[in-house]
């Protein structure tokens, strides 16, 4: 066994003996696997992963930066390009962040409105991610195709809440810029219904699949120490068993309200976070019922709060929701000025990823980019 | 915070065994395939492909796209815009220019002289609209805006902003009316106030004149 050479050198180097040759792979930075522009640095003996270096930062646009020198408002259409497949989900937490900083209050609709959005979130995650993971293994196509078309579904019913598809600047501090338009609760009531069955048909396409069996279990385990060591969270910690959950753990919004279970796999591999997936899209459901049957009537947004010119106290907050990938957090502090003085994300995809290399390690190749996959990141989010 | 009762009852449903049966899963999988292909001649909602530029996919009442500008009647007196700059400093990604017009005493004309967005930075949020005071500045549905003018095509000005109140009223008919009616309503109470204004100044001359009569009366 040679050591592993450095890293970060450009040429594919061979090192060694003819006998114990190591040869360095650079996987991206164009799509390695759809997930965005993102680089590893592979140094491989044979097929097996001797080591692996992660490059980022392709995406950075300065997020952090830029929200300190424009308005706590202006912040808000930002959050939408982090996670740029869940933006209701980010413009929630950074709601949170504002409304804990300056102390305000959100009617009880606005909360059930959340609710709502952040659930039908987490299903357009997960399933865009179901058809992500099945591209990694090269189903390419079919799969990608049915949860797009389902996903569509729910991006219809975003467009003629918030006017645009993804980039949805909904939340506001205080609560929702607009209310749901006539009929909406309506469909999206419709679309709840049909999801089950969606679920069942996506169940039955991959579960059973020999395939995705053979390349999913017993890959990609760490101990669950190493993962609660490491900061994880979201489906990949409670894929290993460990039952953390904000909307349980740390109660925010009205999730206290709710009944909905957190599944929990038991080995931690790539299959469990695949499963784990699907359990909690069924869950997602139960709240979404709920939510929608109790949805009451009364004001979508503060009326006290003054959309130009606001100003929080001084002071500092961090607020944390169970975005679809984990713990989706905002960090400000105020002092007292319409900008923030610091602002900062902790965004759950950066995070999960750090682990990539403990999990590749003494896996072929061609795991890598289904545990890549099952890590379930979003360059957007990982660089900002 | 203590973690709540969880009941992790949950955990993955059996899972089927690698090798019972090789090759069932894949059957499976490929017949799901096959119904969805055999369904997406004939069953309308499996059948999503819109064929573009001949056919459009409805756009919802709220989509929104890039901003313009309203004005009641005129396209230069009428605008609703003031130049306050209220949107220029709220905007995300600052894509909005504002030149206050002067006239040549240097007094404030309370319009714009130059107001220009630029496509190609604007982020189609919508915040310009929403923090206007003036009623002024409102997001378009119009998606087809591409140009083979790299600089020149995607600044749009005063001239390309500015559109009238009707077609606001046909694009949003439910805002626009909301609208209207509270601009109505403004301008009616501000007319008011002037009459009422006028009558007083009226008034309170006619009062100082008959005092003044009366004044000159007594002496």
């Amino acid at each position: 066994m040679v050591s592993a050479p450095s890293t970060y050198s450009s040429a594919p180097i061979l090192e060694g003996s003819d006998a114990d040759q190591l040869l360095r792979v650079s996987l991206g930075p164009q799509h390695p696997s759809t997930h965005g522009v993102f680089r590893m640095n592979v140094v491989l003996d044979g097929e097996t992963v001797v080591s692996l270096k992660p490059v980022f930062g392709y995406l950075h646009r300065n997020h952090e930066k830029i929200a300190e020198g424009v308005t706590y408002l202006s912040s808000m259409p930002y959050t939408d390009r982090l996670d740029y497949i869940c933006p209701l989900s980010n413009n929630w937490a950074y709601a949170s962040a504002v409304e804990k900083l300056a102390g305000i209050e959100v009617p009880e609709r606005a909360e059930y409105m959340r609710v709502i959005l952040a659930e039908l979130t987490r299903l357009i995650n997960h399933t865009a991610f179901m058809g992500f993971i099945l591209g990694d293994m090269g189903a390419w196509g079919s799969a990608l195709m049915y949860a797009f078309r389902e996903r569509e579904l729910i991006l219809d019913l975003f467009e003629d809440l918030t006017g645009a598809r993804m980039m949805a600047n909904f939340m506001r501090f205080g609560g929702c810029r607009n209310d749901l338009p006539a009929g909406w609760a309506e469909k999206c009531s419709v679309l709840v219904d049909d999801y089950g069955p969606f679920l069942d048909e996506m169940e039955k396409f991959l579960v059973g699949n020999e395939i995705l069996l053979a390349r999913c279990q017993d890959v990609g385990q760490l101990p669950k120490e190493t993962l609660i060591n490491g900061g994880i969270t979201g489906p990949m910690l409670r894929a290993a068993g460990v039952n953390y959950d904000i909307r349980k753990a740390d109660p925010y919004g009205i999730y206290e309200r709710f009944s909905f279970r957190i599944p929990l796999g038991d080995k931690g591999d790539c299959y469990d976070r695949i499963m784990i997936r699907f359990l909690e899209m069924r869950e997602s459901l139960k709240i979404l019922r709920q939510a929608l049957d109790q949805l009451p009537d009364g004001d979508y947004v503060n009326p006290k709060i003054k959309i130009r010119n606001f100003k929080p106290p001084v002071g500092e907050a961090y607020a944390r929701i169970e975005g679809p990938k984990g713990e989706l957090g905002f960090h400000l502090i105020s002092d007292g000025t319409v900008n923030p003085y610091r602002y900062r994300v902790r965004p759950p995809s950066f995070i999960n990823l750090t682990l990539l290399e403990d999990m590749c390690l003494g896996l072929d190749l061609a795991d890598v980019v289904i545990i890549l996959g099952s890590i379930d990141i979003v360059l957007g989010e990982v660089d900002r | 915070m203590e973690a709540q009762p969880n009941t992790p009852a949950t955990s993955p449903p059996d899972k089927p065994a690698r090798w019972v049966m090789p090759g069932l899963g894949l059957f499976q999988g490929l017949a799901v395939t096959g119904k969805n292909m055999v369904q997406s001649f004939y069953k309308k909602e499996r059948m999503t492909t819109v064929q573009y530029p001949e056919e459009r996919a409805p756009i919802s009442p709220n989509f929104r796209n890039f901003p313009f500008l309203v004005y009641d009647n005129d396209p230069k007196a009428g605008l609703r815009c003031t130049a306050c700059s209220i949107c220029e400093k709220e905007c995300p990604p600052q894509c909005i220019y504002i030149v206050l017009e002067r006239d040549e005493n240097g007094k404030s004309l309370k319009r714009p002289k130059v107001f220009d967005i630029d496509l190609s930075v604007c982020m189609n949020c919508g915040i310009c609209a929403e923090v206007c005071p003036f009623d002024s500045i409102y997001m378009d549905g119009e998606y087809e805006l591409s140009t083979d003018d790299r600089f020149g095509g995607l600044l749009f000005g005063l001239d390309r902003l500015s559109k009238s109140a009707e077609y606001h009223m046909k694009l949003r008919p439910e805002q626009a009316s909301e609208v209207m009616a509270r601009r109505k309503a403004d301008e009616e109470k501000k007319a008011a106030a002037a009459a009422a204004k006028i009558a007083k100044a009226k008034a309170d001359a006619e009062a100082k004149k008959a005092a003044a009569e009366e004044k000159g009366g007594e002496q």
